[in-house]
């Protein structure tokens, strides 16, 4: 077999599912009917396992274990680092319910999540789509897409606010030449969300080259049987393109979702911050800066841990619901999952 | 062959095993007639000019307006004077040289930079190593558990950085590190859950017998691991270095949780920091902050441009998110 065989993204929903084929493939461990020194060899060969697996071992327990433990402990408490955290119960649940700016955010966040992912993921096929027709240049393409993906959040923040800007910005200067009256980006209420969905699309490359790799192993026959079938190109893209790479596009879906859930430098960048805060947008306040703002910036670290957990709760939700909606759309060829 | 002509050396980043164990996300089954690969779906090159390309054309060059534009715009703007940042003229009318200077002198940009320049190459060192040595840990040894144990590896991936935030910043706290560049990178000591995923298929596509071969040979487990398992993983490690390296270089997060002195911040933190003194919570010196944005965003392109393939290959492989 040739090297550039499979170009597939790794898919979540195969590697949650725990079907990973290696597992068969390399039939994991032989129950030991063993001699005593085949036992022996057998601990030394664990022992060396272990050795090599310890960074990991050691990370999990200390970076991840313990603090998913501890922060479901904090979000019982009132905790501001200083003094020791006293227990209230399900007291920060309660005022989380309560409090109408974790409404706002989580208002805000859904918002740009179900716009963002669906725009983006539409955007990303029909530049790979394009890419896929012109064959041998699509190099250069590829690195174009691909340069704004290297530009730090931080300095995307700061383009958004130049190029959107609404007086003397770029974008509303090109509006202009249409003859329309661009909004007020940075500051309209109403305008900083759809804003900042536009800027995030400029990042899309990543998601272009994905798509671009999963249209190439399209196995060229099928357009061919297609067209004979008397299919237009939209008929094709329908019938054709999009089930087999529905793998990469569900690929997408999961992880621009849980992008969009954890949204925070551009916004952060644009609209919040240690400065003059006069500035700061509502419309613009993400969940998880609402969450840096009350762990970080207030000290409110059992409130924060107690956000952390309904976001971890919302994303493990949202992802449940796309998996199961998957197994109906998603087509894995090589037969049944 | 519709893909950028592959220099001589480790062909794709992908190996051939590895196809399989990937199991049902594997689109194209081993073993089907592969006739069709080279070609695109698009008509044989040079065959004619439909005026459907034309068209294809025209959008892709439009496209690329939109790309590239807004490093065009950023660059100009850095060399005008502060009234005319926003004349959206693409040449200045007055080209000057004193943002640059002046950014030098309102911010102590040199030890920014070295700053970001000491955390990304430590981060990048520690969870590359880290991270191929438990890779190599799940490819080639086996005992109980091990499957059990790297389904946990692959959990953690879709666990919020959120819930674990503020237990890590306690542990840092702790440790009496916060304020220093230490809580940036000393976590990447221990491995990183994707890293580990991408290395370990990588492991699992080395055929078994040069393993063997080398033990017969008197090697060790660590003499085959660094000079058997990881030279023949080269394009994978390259590629976890280019993603770390970015992700290190880029992040706002940590920095805005760690470092409170101007002194130790990193570029995107100094940056952020510019933002809110000359942005429109402060002085309103534009100039300023898009000659830092300049300066901040050039390390990445050069980044780019140097593992460009790499990159590429390795989003388009691994499907993540660059």
């Amino acid at each position: 077999m040739s090297a550039p065989t499979n170009r597939m993204p790794v898919n979540p929903a195969a590697v949650l599912a725990g079907t990973l084929a290696d597992k068969t493939e390399k039939g994991g461990f032989t129950p030991p009917p063993a001699s005593p020194a085949r036992r022996r060899a057998r601990r030394r060969n664990f022992y060396s396992a272990l050795l090599f697996l310890s960074p990991w071992i050691l990370g999990f327990l200390i970076f991840t274990l313990w603090p998913i433990l501890y922060s479901a402990y904090l979000s019982l408490t009132d905790y501001d680092v200083i003094n020791a955290p006293t227990f209230t119960g399900f007291d920060n649940y309660v005022e989380l319910v309560q409090d109408p700016k974790i409404a706002l955010a989580l208002g805000n966040t859904i918002f740009y999540t179900v716009i963002q992912v669906p725009l983006h993921i539409g955007v990303a096929l029909a530049l790979a789509l394009l890419l896929s027709r012109i064959g041998q240049s699509s190099g250069f393409f590829r690195t174009v897409f691909f340069l704004p993906n290297m530009t730090p959040p931080v300095a995307v923040g700061v383009l958004f606010l130049l190029v959107f800007n609404g007086q003397n910005g770029f974008v509303n200067l090109v509006l202009g030449w249409f003859g329309v009256n661009g909004p007020a980006w940075t500051t309209d209420p109403n305008w900083v969300k759809p804003g900042l969905i536009l800027m995030s699309l400029w990042q899309v490359g990543a998601s272009v080259v994905i798509l671009l790799a999963a249209l190439q192993s399209v196995p060229k026959e099928l357009y061919e049987s297609a067209r004979l079938d008397g299919a237009g190109f939209w008929r094709q893209t329908r019938s054709v393109t999009v089930p087999l790479i529905s793998p990469a596009l569900f690929f997408l879906v999961i992880i621009n979702t849980i992008a969009g859930f954890n949204n925070f430098t551009e916004a952060y960048t644009a609209f919040f911050g240690s400065g003059n805060s006069t500035y700061s947008n509502d419309a613009a306040l993400f969940y998880v800066i609402y969450l840096f703002q009350q762990g970080f910036e207030f000290l409110h670290m059992g409130y924060a841990s107690a956000m952390a957990w309904l976001l971890f709760l919302i994303v493990l939700l949202v992802t449940a619901v796309q998996m199961i909606v998957s197994r109906r759309l998603v087509f894995y060829e090589g037969g049944s999952q | 062959m519709t893909r950028t002509p592959a220099p001589p050396g480790p062909p794709s980043i992908t190996p051939s095993a590895p196809a399989g164990a990937i199991g049902p996300v594997a689109q194209t089954a081993p073993g089907r007639p592969r006739a069709s690969r080279g070609t695109s779906v698009a008509t044989p090159r040079r065959k004619r000019m439909r005026p459907s390309m034309v068209i294809v054309g025209i959008l892709l060059s439009l496209a690329t307006l939109v790309f590239i534009y807004p490093f065009i715009w950023l660059i100009s703007a850095s060399f005008k004077p502060r009234s005319e940042v926003f004349d959206n003229q693409l040449i200045p009318n007055t080209f000057t040289l004193d943002n640059y200077l002046q950014v030098w002198q309102e911010a102590p940009l040199g030890l920014w930079l070295l700053n970001t320049v000491i955390v990304t190459v430590l981060a990048t060192l520690a969870v590359t190593v880290s991270s191929a040595m438990v890779a190599w840990g799940f490819a080639y040894f086996r005992f109980r558990g091990r499957e059990l144990l790297f389904g946990v590896v692959l959990a953690t991936m879709m666990l919020p950085g959120a819930v674990t935030m503020i237990p890590v910043f306690l542990i840092w706290n702790g440790l009496g590190t916060t304020g220093t560049l230490t809580p940036l990178w000393a976590g990447n000591l221990f491995g990183s859950a994707f890293y580990i995923f991408l290395l370990r298929q990588f492991f699992l596509g080395i055929p078994r017998d040069l393993f063997e071969a080398a033990r017969i040979d008197g090697a060790g487990n660590w003499a085959i691991f660094q000079r058997i398992a990881v030279p023949l993983c080269k394009p994978a490690i390259v590629v976890t270095i280019l993603f770390e390296a970015q992700a290190a270089w880029t992040d706002l997060m940590r920095p805005l949780i760690y470092l409170r002195d101007s002194s130790t911040f990193t570029i995107p933190r100094g940056l952020k920091a510019l933002v809110d003194q000359f942005g429109f919570g402060g002085d309103w010196h534009w100039e300023i902050i898009v000659t830092a944005s300049v300066i901040t965003t050039i390390p990445m392109i050069i980044l780019f441009f140097l593992g460009q393939r790499q990159f590429v290959e390795g989003v388009a492989t691994t499907g993540m998110k660059g």
